[in-house]
């Protein structure tokens, strides 16, 4: 049994070598081995005279066997050298790389590159062109032409500006490859190395080159969105701010494409020179008669005065007509007909998206006609930075901005209910207005400062930014050393845990009419604001010297409330930070009393005498003068009363003596 | 050329009635710029304080008022010593002399007899020189100028006094000071007015303060005791004067109702806001 069994294993053994053998053999016999070929095409004077040019036959065998190719031998492509004896015939047919890659090779001849090989356009690239020929690697192969870091020389063999190719052909976009350069991809791939980055090849295909018009094209406004995505998955999750969410769902044609924005080689800097071009459209609304019927019968003017549009910043930022008047349609004509209203928000969504919370924006959604849309504030064609002095928006042109309807006697004073009138007149006296348009500050707080420029809400409004609870943020944005203080002070809610309401700034600054803290003006009203929460404490200073004197005129020199208690870093006595408390109070008062000590503070500034129980003294002071004038009039008082009858009939009396008297001398005369 | 027919006697020499024109005006002064601070609330004190531009011009002219009145309260006692050695009176006698500014015994038989007189129970007393109003009047300063002074220099100098005294004693000098002004100016305005030239006798003013002289008609009726005792000591020829020149009459009549108009305005306005003050 054994026996049997080894004579098998060696039978089959013996076999095996026989078709080896077998196989060599006829290889041998059939085909050229690349030895033989390098064994000529090694010698560096090998040449060949086709149509009177001398070719360069010699090959390097190093390269060729470094090649992706060395596996596949010569006459995998020069399938025409395959002959019995060397030396075959020749010339040779052209390779052709169809032969084995007739997928890409088909793609390839629909391609603008292989269009212009058809056209036998000189500048035409072929495969090698790009690939190279015996020296061909793998695009993985950092050493390849194809590799990612060296597509861009490789396509800027014929692309860079000034070649012979640019030269002879109408290419739109200029400086391609020193833009991309500069662009956030070619600084991913030459500045930090970033092997994942966009290359020519990236957007515009290896092999599909078209141009962006071809709505076959990666590049076309239809497609190049989803050519973006490749890398930029998600990128509606990155644009919330600049593109309304919904818009990517429903109405995906007023998004802009992303090379609109983002120019495609001078990323972020250079948009998209539209098929719809401004020029095309100027040819109808830089006419100015050109006129619209309304349905009402009123005419409006289409006429787009190109001079502001120049001037505008959206010029600067190179935004087409059609960016904004996005529902063009080209089956119709003319192309804008009905096209609709502007939406803003399809670039400036955030800004968009907070209006529509504001009052504004409220009343704009019920259709009320007064109410500002955003071209009512920036302006239309001319609309401008609010850098620019001459912009609506520009911080000292803000206040007659908001004037046109919220002066007094303008249609949203006349809709508004509360409490605060002639605000425009008042603003401009204030300390903020005088600021801005006396001073030529442009750090003085406008209109927008408080009351945001896109989210202004009643003062009722929780949200808004001039309510109770937040007015302190909103100063504070610039005076915020003061709310530092302040939020120390027994005033703020750090301090005070109250249920109480606390003082805010404007309950005290006022809104409009805010003033110096030095004036006249608002020395006097410092008693009335503090009054309205401390009334017990500002009548009694008003019995006192301070108080009463500070009602007469001149009176704003004497101690207010804020001179002795502070101001925003007002605290009770008891803290020793208190301006009241034993250790400041001679100091404090001071500022006023040079010679001030001890006893002296110990004067009662809120006193009265009404109070028995606080002020025993000076109640039974004040009773007992009171009793001594009571006391003296009442004596005086009576004496005067019965004096004044008495008096009149002793006059009487006298008078009829008197005339009684000359009667008598009258009579005596007579006699 | 009636007037030649009218007698004169002389009742104030010059300094007397120097003294009291440097009470009107400081007087006038004190209580219009006190009381325009003591109400400060009322409209008719803001008033005042605009005529004068600010409560600080109030204040400067209130200390400088009360400078001129420390220094009449001090001529006073240079007229008294002028009039004691005049007398040739021992300084006792000088007191207790029945002309003396001292109220008596006999000012308070006057006094009632004066009640009788009003309720027609007995004839009118048989004034003298000085009747008990008059030297009400008088003494009323002595008390006024001494209190109102004292506490007002407290007021006026708060800082060096609080070295002594503590500092609620100025809130204590104030309300005594305060009140103290309105008895003061509420009993010149109305009372004194009243008695010296708003009674039916002497309506509407009696010059008499001003001018140095009165009728001795006037005398004879006025102060009959007076007039007597000139009379029984042959001493009426003596203060006989030649009436008063008519320009001399007429400036003291446009300064005398001046005076009294500023007083029972200010009276007006003081009653005024008490009734208001307290009302509400």
């Amino acid at each position: 049994m054994l026996k049997v069994r080894e004579k098998q294993c060696w039978l089959k053994l013996l076999l095996i070598i026989c078709v080896v053998l077998l196989a060599g053999l006829v290889q041998n016999a059939a085909a050229m081995t690349d030895e033989d070929c390098l064994d000529c095409h090694t010698d560096p004077d090998l040449t060949v005279e086709v149509e009177g040019k001398t070719i360069q036959l010699t090959v390097d065998g190093e390269i060729f066997m470094g090649s992706i190719h060395a596996d596949n031998g010569c006459v995998s492509c020069h399938e025409e050298a395959d002959v019995e004896e060397a030396p075959h015939d020749y010339p040779l047919a052209k390779v052709d790389c169809a032969n084995c890659h007739d997928e890409i090779a088909e793609t390839y001849a629909g391609s603008l590159h292989g269009q212009a090989i058809d056209k036998n356009d000189p500048y035409a690239p072929k495969c090698t062109d790009c690939h190279g020929k015996h020296d061909i690697l793998s695009s993985q192969d950092v050493k390849s032409p194809t590799y990612i870091l060296n597509v861009p020389f490789t396509c800027g063999r014929c692309h860079q500006e000034g070649s012979p190719m640019t030269l002879t052909h109408n290419i739109p976009k200029k400086n391609i490859l020193k833009n991309f350069s500069m662009s956030i991809h070619g600084e991913g791939l030459y500045r930090k190395g970033l092997t994942v980055t966009a290359v020519c090849s990236s957007c515009h295909t290896a092999h599909n080159v078209l141009p962006h018009t071809d709505p076959k094209s990666t590049i076309s406004r239809v497609n190049v969105v989803k050519t973006c995505m490749k890398c930029h998955a998600n990128i509606e999750e990155a644009h919330t701010k600049i593109v309304r969410g919904e818009l990517w769902e429903t109405e995906p044609h007023k998004i802009p494409a992303c090379v609109e924005c983002h120019g495609p080689h001078k990323a972020r800097r250079v948009l998209y020179e539209d098929s719809l071009n401004d020029k095309f459209c100027l040819k109808c609304h830089g006419n100015p008669d050109l006129k619209k019927i309304l349905a009402n019968g009123e005419e409006r003017s289409l006429y787009v005065n190109v001079e502001d549009f120049e001037h505008s910043i959206h010029k600067d930022k190179r935004i087409a007509c059609a960016k904004c008047h996005v529902n063009v349609d080209h089956q119709k004509s003319p192309v804008c007909q009905s096209s609709g209203k502007v939406d803003c928000s399809i670039c400036h969504a955030e800004v968009v998206d907070l209006y529509e919370k504001s009052t504004h924006g409220i009343l704009v959604a019920k259709n009320d006609k007064n109410a500002p849309n955003c071209t009512e504030c920036h302006g239309t064609h001319g609309i401008k930075s609010r850098t620019d002095f001459e912009s609506p928006i520009f911080a000292r042109n803000v206040p007659d901005l908001c004037a046109r309807c919220h002066r007094e006697g303008e249609k949203a004073a006349l809709r508004y209910t509360g409490s605060q009138h002639d605000i425009i007149k008042h603003y401009q006296m204030s300390i903020h207005g005088r600021g801005l348009s006396q001073s030529g500050l442009m750090v003085s707080a406008t209109c927008t400062n408080c009351h945001t420029a896109h989210s202004m809400l009643p003062a009722s409004d929780p949200d808004s930014s001039v309510h109770r609870d937040n007015i302190i943020t909103a100063c504070a944005q610039c005076h915020l050393g003061i709310s530092e203080k302040f939020s120390s002070s027994i005033h703020s809610p750090t301090v005070s845990k109250t249920d109480k309401k606390l003082p805010v700034c404007n309950d005290c600054h006022t809104s409009h009419t805010i003033s110096r803290h030095d004036t006249a003006g608002f020395r006097g009203l410092i008693l009335d604001e503090c009054g309205t929460c401390h009334d017990h404490e500002t009548d009694t200073y008003f019995e006192t010297y301070h108080g009463k004197a500070s009602m007469l005129s001149g009176g704003e020199k004497t101690a207010k409330c804020s001179d002795c208690h502070g101001s925003h870093d007002i605290l009770p006595a008891y803290y020793s930070e208190s301006r009241l408390n034993r250790r400041h109070v001679v100091e404090t008062c001071k500022k006023c009393h040079p010679g001030s000590n001890r006893k002296f503070t110990g004067y009662l500034t809120h006193a009265t005498h009404h109070d028995r129980d606080k002020y025993p003294y000076l109640y039974y002071t004040f009773w007992g003068m009171t009793g001594l004038l009571v006391g003296t009039f009442a004596f005086f008082g009576i004496h005067t009363l019965f004096w004044v009858p008495r008096s009149f009939r002793e006059r009487f009396k006298r008078r009829r003596q008197h005339s009684h008297q000359k009667i008598m001398d009258g009579d005596d005369d007579k006699s | 050329m009636e007037n030649q027919q009218v007698e004169y006697v002389q009742r104030f020499t010059i300094f007397p009635r120097f003294l009291h024109f440097l009470v009107i005006i400081s007087f006038l002064t004190l209580a219009v710029t006190g009381m325009a601070l003591k109400f400060a609330a009322e409209r008719w004190a803001e008033f005042v304080a605009d005529i004068f531009g600010s409560f600080e011009v109030l204040g400067a002219l209130h200390r400088l008022m009360a400078i001129v009145t420390f220094i009449y309260f001090g001529l006073n006692f240079v007229l008294m010593y002028q009039n004691w050695r005049k007398s040739g009176k021992s300084i006792m006698q000088f007191i207790l002399h029945k002309d003396s500014m001292i109220p008596n015994l006999n000012d308070a038989k006057e006094l009632v007899q004066t009640f009788k007189w009003f309720f027609g129970m007995g004839p009118q007393p048989q004034y003298g020189r000085w009747t008990y109003w008059e030297k009400f009047d008088y003494m009323a300063v002595f008390w006024g100028v001494a209190v109102i002074g004292s506490t007002g220099l407290c007021l006026w100098f708060p800082e060096t006094f609080t070295i002594f005294i503590p500092g609620y004693w100025i809130n204590i000098a104030t309300i005594i000071h305060s009140d103290e002004a309105l008895l003061a100016s509420g009993f010149i305005f109305t009372i004194h007015f009243f008695n010296t030239h708003l009674r039916p006798e002497k309506f509407p003013m009696d010059p008499v303060i001003f001018t140095g002289t009165m009728p001795l008609e006037e005398l004879q009726h006025e102060r009959p005791r007076e007039y007597a005792e000139l009379v029984a000591e042959g001493k009426l020829d003596e203060i006989k004067v030649p009436p008063t020149p008519r320009w001399y009459f007429v400036v003291s009549h446009v300064f005398g109702f001046t005076a009294l108009a500023i007083g029972l305005s200010l009276v007006v306005s003081i009653i005024y806001s008490m009734i208001f003050l307290y009302v509400k």
